[in-house]
């Protein structure tokens, strides 16, 4: 058997602490076995892979950082490597964990009643719910603020209307967590599966997340008890300190993607004869692998102090952005590099490249395009808002 | 795998006295029996941190040891078997007071111990000095029985691998139950422990057959791939096992014959030569095998 496990270059395993290692190996030793057996096919035929979300429930990779509920209590550098992991098997994988974690259990752990908290939270982390987060809309996701999906009070209950688009676990999900604008401004919703006045449609014709579920929200008229309001939830702000979460762990797991395509890149390199001796001996092949290497390695970095920010309380929205720009932008790049290394076989998913390089061109789109981020960090530095 | 020793297995049968199981007999251990009417059988799993079978090894400039640079650890797969044997007993049955892992190592083999906790044992019993370090499995099974010979509630029944995957030997499991006094078994595929707490029946995998042997409590078993399947240690009961107690002993501690340690003696370590290039016979089949035959005659002189 290959070695599977990410590169480390800089000894970067030393900074880590031996719980964190302990779970990045124990959730490494579950996608080995149980995700990448499955997830070429899932891939393939466009299925998600439902067996999974129940090991993944009993290991507690759904809201790992909080500490009741029956969840696990991690610190943010042991989440981030539980995000790696998964995503060195697949990023329709990660989603699915991000979703649950970040866009669902953590707002309605922060901003949630208690009744709230208590009717999903266990269920969300033992896997009986899946929960999805609706704040894109079919016109634009990246200025979340004009979105048109409202909600109003009629006598004490809400009404809602409107669409959500590219929703991950959307048909698949007992509980949406849905931003409307108010005539207070926008607030947080929690809507129930089976709900009158709301529907869901799987979006087809994917050819990135493919073993991910990708949906519409509809909201007609759908009428909501007062209590399913996030009643913590004032303003945009919220949602998008969601997405503040959710793109913390991309910066980890696009290393996860970027690894698994080195690695085979690597591998392949070795093997390959070509005009008397093997890839890795020219200097061509070298130099490709070295700077997969060097984005790696610089990912890695830049993901663990990310963490180290985080954990201390003192991480700013703007240094995510910062990370979650770089380490896709590395992956995609280690991705379409490897591709192309391995050459014609490097177009079938039987190797994983082709499938990481795929759903990379959705993870760069989505939880805040490239260009948004380099717009955060731009209006940082500069004070100017200029999206 | 070989029988178990003659010696050992002759001891089968009924029950040895207090006096074979090597505990001494104690007013506080009696009366806490005659109290206890459930819970009273103690479980220990013998846990050995080796490298990870897919790391690649690399031997040490000087030939004595393993470079330990980022070198993958991870509990023994085949003592996996035997945790996983002493949880589910503990799950199934509630004679059963607790699972005690123990581990023989440095300071990084409590992450191993972690591991056996998280998957359900209740303490851990870490066995950390240099002058443990040894690659002579009779000498690493001595600390071990001298370390279950200091527990003040006694052992009932010490599971762990066939083998483990570092060294090879197959030893540990059967030189333990030697230096105890109580029998093994080896390469166990199935166990049935009665009601009674006391009798069991055990299964193990021979040349073309399977032998059924009965015994009574002590025993040491030896586990053989495919009777358990090893749980997965969940997030968080890796953070719940931070919390339970893990008592560490020394050579202070632990009484183990010095004369021991230098039974075998380490002279060096060494990577297999590597292969030799492939020689392709060119040409029509009737030329290759002339060829072929004139090769392994005047080239590698074995024809």
């Amino acid at each position: 058997m290959t070695d599977t496990r990410t590169p480390d270059f800089l000894e970067v395993d030393s900074l880590l602490a031996p719980d964190e290692r302990q779970v990045r190996d124990t959730v490494a030793r579950f996608v080995d076995a149980q995700v990448l057996p499955v997830i070429a096919d899932c891939f393939e035929t466009g299925r998600f892979p439902m067996e999974l979300v129940a090991p993944m429930a009993d290991l507690g990779l759904f809201g790992p950082t909080l500490s009741d509920y029956g969840c696990a209590g991690l610190n943010h550098i042991a989440y981030g490597l539980i995000m790696q992991e998964l995503e060195r098997g697949d990023s329709g994988v990660r989603s699915f964990a991000s979703v649950q974690s970040s866009l669902v259990m953590y707002p309605i752990h922060r901003w949630g009643s208690a009744q709230q908290k208590e009717h999903w939270l266990p269920r969300l982390a033992g896997g009986q719910a899946i929960g999805c987060f609706g704040l894109t809309e079919p016109d634009g996701g990246s200025d979340a603020g004009t979105m048109k999906t409202r909600a109003h009070l009629r006598g004490s209950d809400w009404v809602l209307n409107g669409a959500k688009m590219w929703i991950t676990n959307g048909t698949v999900a007992d509980v949406a967590v849905v931003w409307a604008q108010t005539d207070e401004g926008i607030r947080g919703f929690l809507v129930e599966k089976g709900t009158p006045g709301y529907t869901t449609r799987d979006i087809p014709h994917k050819f990135s997340l493919r073993a991910s579920v990708t949906s519409e929200l509809f909201f007609d008229e759908c009428v909501l008890p007062a209590a399913s309001r996030l009643p913590g939830a004032h303003g945009l702000a919220c949602p998008l300190s969601c997405l503040t979460e959710a793109r913390y762990g991309i910066a980890w797991g696009a290393i996860g993607a970027a690894s698994a395509c080195y690695r085979e890149a690597l591998e392949f390199a070795r093997q390959r004869k070509l005009f008397g001796s093997t890839l890795a001996a020219k200097q061509m092949t070298q130099v490709r692998l070295a700077e997969m290497l060097r984005r790696i390695v610089s990912a890695q970095l830049l993901a663990l102090q990310l963490g180290r920010l985080k954990d201390a309380g003192r991480v700013h929205h703007t240094q995510v952005s910062l990370a979650k720009w770089n380490n896709v932008r590395a992956a995609l790049d280690v991705a379409r590099d490897a591709r192309d290394l391995l050459g014609a076989g490097g177009i079938t998913v039987e190797l994983a490249t082709i499938r990481h390089l795929l759903n990379l061109e959705s993870v760069i789109t989505y939880e805040g395009t490239e260009t948004i981020h380099q717009l955060i960090v731009g209006r940082e530095i500069t004070g100017e808002e200029a999206f | 795998m070989p029988c178990p020793p003659s010696g050992v297995s002759a001891k089968m049968g009924p029950a040895p006295g207090p006096a074979a199981r090597g505990r001494e007999p104690s007013y506080l251990g009696y009366v806490w029996f005659q109290l206890e009417e459930v819970g009273t059988l103690r479980i220990l799993a013998i846990v050995k941190q080796v490298p990870d079978s897919n790391a690649a090894v690399k031997v040490t400039a000087d030939g004595k040891g393993i470079d330990q640079t980022g070198l993958k650890l991870v509990v023994d797969p085949f003592d996996e078997f035997g945790i996983e044997l002493a949880v589910q007993l503990k799950e199934k049955r509630k004679d059963v007071a607790e699972v005690v892992a123990l581990t023989v190592g440095g300071d990084k083999a409590a992450e191993a111990l972690r591991v056996a906790l998280a998957m359900g044992a209740d303490r851990g019993i870490h066995a950390n000095d240099p002058a443990f370090e040894t690659k002579d499995e009779l000498f690493y099974a001595a600390v071990i029985a001298a370390a279950v010979k200091k527990e003040s509630a006694p052992i009932d029944l010490i599971v762990t691998g066939k083998y483990n995957i570092d060294l090879d030997a197959g030893a540990v499991g059967a030189a333990v139950a030697e230096y105890v006094d109580w029998p093994h078994i080896a390469a166990v595929t199935g166990f049935e422990l009665a009601a009674d707490g006391k009798s069991f029946v055990a299964r193990r995998r021979i040349e073309g057959a399977e032998e059924v042997v009965e015994g009574a409590l002590p025993v040491v078993l030896t586990i053989e791939k495919g009777m358990v399947e090893p749980r997965y240690p969940s997030l968080p009961n890796l953070m719940k096992a931070k919390k339970k107690p893990v008592a560490l002993l020394t050579s202070k501690d632990l009484a183990v014959d010095a004369g021991l340690a230098a039974g075998l003696q380490f002279l060096s370590l060494f990577p297999p030569p590597p292969r030799p290039a492939c020689k392709m016979v060119p040409g029509e089949p009737d030329q290759m095998a002339k060829e072929l035959v004139r090769l392994l005659r005047e080239e590698a002189k074995v024809v």
